[in-house]
């Protein structure tokens, strides 16, 4: 495609962008810069059906006098992103001096909030990715491989998981692990320990979590491997079988190789959704024990009956950016090969 | 104290007068929690709506959308019901307006303790009161040879006792969700035993000390007689357990007692089902728990007229002889004419016994959050309390430096 093509094809697209992307990154970005203007308190006299008391409220008359002169607030420029509940650049450096041990400092710093946030990601990237990227690929093979007549079917029940609403899919194993649920009890039993509860460890929420990732996930990995797996051209297969290669050789030495872009494409976007897990800990009702940086985010916006928007603003830059890092390896590599096809 | 009782009796005997509700004009347009009794007030304003619009919003999710609708100029509802902790945020953006103009020229019937006034001016009118208590299973309690508790250290071993016997495994149930509700267990513990979050006339955190260990330890002994899955469980959670008969003490809110002692269920366990007192904890005499009012505010962003007719319809409700004689035994009312029965057991017990109201700062929100999510990893028994006591207090802090209050 000539490239003045290209343009005019992309402009909407390119301009919806800009509007609903580019924008409001640039705003949440400004925002991120700025804390609240000081609170100017008053001593007055409050009173409920339970008695009065001497309290403080916010002064309005002078603090809307504040906002309305700098609405943006105090500018406090990377302040929000080095203090204790994200980079924790002080709390990291007194850690690092005041600790004995490796260990004891790594324990230190994974009990901030951003770290603890940061590690949970950062795992369940690792975990389920490879995991969706192989688990896809299995399953698109061995359907591959089935009778035409019941193909159908079965396709319709793989994709099942992405088709259930996360929340929804989510509560339905969380039930289920509960113990009283019917993983959960049986897990008690098969165990002989009445207290064991998938909820209430760390370790075993992750794994959940993670289970619950691979489980949702596998079905956009299989339809795409799926698809791409009709444009193996026959021939060299065939070629292959008389030579006399395995199975499995065929698969490393001639469909993998074919099918490579579209693994690239399925590991980038992975990738992205899981480094911005979200429902499953709303749906597991996790907070507890994983917390991720999507999660820190929403935790800012609502949880508090105070809205925190420079920590949010500052959570979600820092976001951006882990992806961006995340990504830049395969980045590079698809830009060098757009090169050299070039 | 003397004051509150009277209070309390006038509440019981005050005269009446009928609200007026020849509403003309206007828009009404309510956000609310969601549970009976405020479902029951809000049908009631209906009633008297006349020619206004009339629009209504219940979710349990109301404390996410309050704020942003009422910052929106026009704003997208006239009035907010919120509680002590819930109208903070809308004083700290002045997103609500005094009323004194329409409780003077509208508001017959409603009594003057109804009135929330802060700086003079009348904020909000309350309707109903709400606190934490103990509910228990008498016929646990009598099988086992166990009064009914006053302490939480007698909570604790009484449970003991009935998880010994066998009878149950997790004879405990509180709302541990991490988040809001676990903090707000902490609040109600830590107040118990006489402790201040903040140092006196400053916005700076005070838990860590031996008060807030205390609190903790205690929190740490009453989630070991929990279900184990307790940090994931909400009040709606417990009462589920509650019913299914796994529970034999338990801390719920009282406004929660409705549906718990309805028809549905387990009729054995709704007949043994008791509302008590409060439990005091370490030896005070003011109950770990805290008193709450829930109430109707105004919002700022709208015009006038629609005020207006939102007080008019909402005081009507809010002194509604007929709506409290009703619906008695949805909630403590506030409004004349109530007759107080075994629902409202707990909550005018923690009135008598001197309970707190819950503190009304405009930093205590912060406070909430903060312990909310850092003292879930002390009761997993990753972090000693002294560990993540000051956890709170670094979050606390960084959060109120960037709100401005540090």
């Amino acid at each position: 495609m000539p490239n003045k093509t290209f343009f005019w094809f992309f402009l909407p697209t390119g301009l919806a962008m800009i509007l609903f992307i580019g924008l409001p990154i640039i705003s949440a970005g400004v925002q991120s810069l700025y804390a609240k203007h000081d609170q100017i308190v008053k001593e007055v006299k409050k009173c409920d059906p339970f008695g009065c008391t001497v309290s403080i409220i916010v002064d309005q008359e002078q603090t809307s006098k504040l906002k309305e002169e700098k609405p943006l607030g105090k500018f406090n420029g990377f302040g929000t992103y080095i203090d204790r509940n994200h980079l924790a650049i002080d709390e990291i450096s007194k850690f690092w001096n005041e600790t004995d041990s490796f260990d004891e400092f790594t324990d230190q710093v994974f009990n901030l909030p951003f770290y603890k946030a940061l590690i949970f990601t950062l795992t369940y990237c690792l975990f389920v990715t490879p995991n969706v990227l192989l688990l896809g690929f299995l399953i698109a093979l061995s359907l591959n491989a089935v009778t035409r007549r019941i193909r159908g079917p079965l396709i319709f029940g793989t994709i099942l998981p992405m088709i259930v609403t996360p929340l929804v899919g989510s509560l339905v194993l969380f039930w289920m692990i509960d113990a009283e649920g019917i993983i959960g009890a049986n897990l008690q039993n098969l165990m002989n320990d009445p207290y064991l509860s998938l909820k209430s460890s760390k370790t075993l929420t992750w794994i959940t979590i993670i289970i619950y990732g691979i489980w949702h996930h596998s079905p956009f990995a299989f339809v795409v491997f799926y698809a791409a797996l009709q444009t193996v051209p026959q021939e060299p297969i065939e070629a292959a079988i008389i030579d006399g290669a395995s199975r499995f050789q065929r698969i490393i030495h001639i469909v993998l190789p074919h099918i490579y872009p579209v693994v690239t494409f399925v590991a980038l976007i992975s990738l992205m959704d899981n480094f911005r897990v979200f429902e499953p800990i709303i749906g597991f009702s996790a907070e507890g024990s994983a917390q991720s940086l999507s999660w820190l985010i929403y935790d800012n916006l609502v949880n508090e009956e105070v809205i925190l928007f420079g920590s949010a603003a500052a959570t979600s830059m820092m976001t951006i950016i882990g992806i961006a890092i995340l990504l830049a390896p395969v980045l590079i590599r698809t830009w060098r090969e757009f090169r050299t096809v070039r | 104290m003397k004051k509150i009782i009277i209070t309390l009796l006038f509440l019981l005997f005050g005269t009446y007068a009928n609200a007026d509700c020849n509403i003309k004009s206007g828009s009404i347009n309510i956000l609310a929690n969601d549970f009976p009794a405020l479902r029951t007030l809000v049908e009631t304003a209906k009633g008297c709506k006349g020619s206004a619009d009339f629009k209504v919003t219940h979710s349990s999710e109301h404390n996410k959308i309050a704020v942003p609708a009422l910052t929106a100029n026009p704003s997208e509802f006239s009035v907010r019901v919120a509680a002590n902790s819930s109208i903070v945020p809308l004083m700290n953006g002045g997103l609500i307006r005094p009323m004194d103009d329409l409780v003077k020229k509208y508001g017959k019937g409603i009594q003057d303790s109804q009135l929330i006034t802060i700086d003079g001016k009348v904020m909000a009118v309350a309707f109903m009161a709400n606190t934490q208590h103990l509910y228990v299973r008498t016929d646990v309690l009598k099988e086992n040879g166990i009064a009914i508790p006053k302490t939480y250290e007698e909570v604790v071993a009484a449970a003991e006792k009935i998880r010994a016997a066998g009878k149950m495994k997790h004879p405990y149930a509180a709302a541990y969700k991490a988040g809001w509700n676990l903090a707000e267990e902490f609040v109600n513990m830590y107040i118990g035993h006489g402790g201040e979050f903040f140092k006196s006339g400053s916005a700076e955190p005070n838990v860590n000390n031996a008060k807030g260990v205390a609190t903790l330890n205690m929190l740490k002994k009453l989630a070991d007689l929990s279900n184990p899955d307790y940090l994931t469980h909400d009040s709606e959670a417990i009462k589920v357990e509650w019913e299914s008969g796994n529970v034999a003490i338990m801390t719920l809110w009282a406004s929660r007692s409705g549906t718990l002692l309805d028809d549905e269920g387990d009729a054995k366990i709704t007949a043994a089902t008791k509302l008590v007192a409060p439990a005091t904890v370490g030896g005070g005499n003011i109950p770990a728990a805290t008193l709450w009012w829930d109430g109707f505010t105004l919002a700022k962003n709208r015009p006038d007229a629609d005020a207006e007719a939102s007080f008019r319809a909402l005081a009507h409700a809010a002194s509604s002889k007929e709506m409290v004689a009703k619906a008695a035994d949805q909630a403590v009312w506030l409004v004349e004419g109530f007759v107080p029965g075994p629902k409202s057991v707990g909550v005018i017990e923690a009135v008598k016994m001197g309970a707190k109201p819950y503190p009304m700062l405009p930093q205590m929100g912060l406070m909430h959050g903060a312990l909310g999510s850092e003292i879930v990893e002390f009761l997993q028994g990753n972090e000693s309390a002294e560990q993540a006591l000051k956890d709170v207090e670094a979050a606390y802090t960084s959060k109120a430096k960037e709100q401005g209050f540090l």
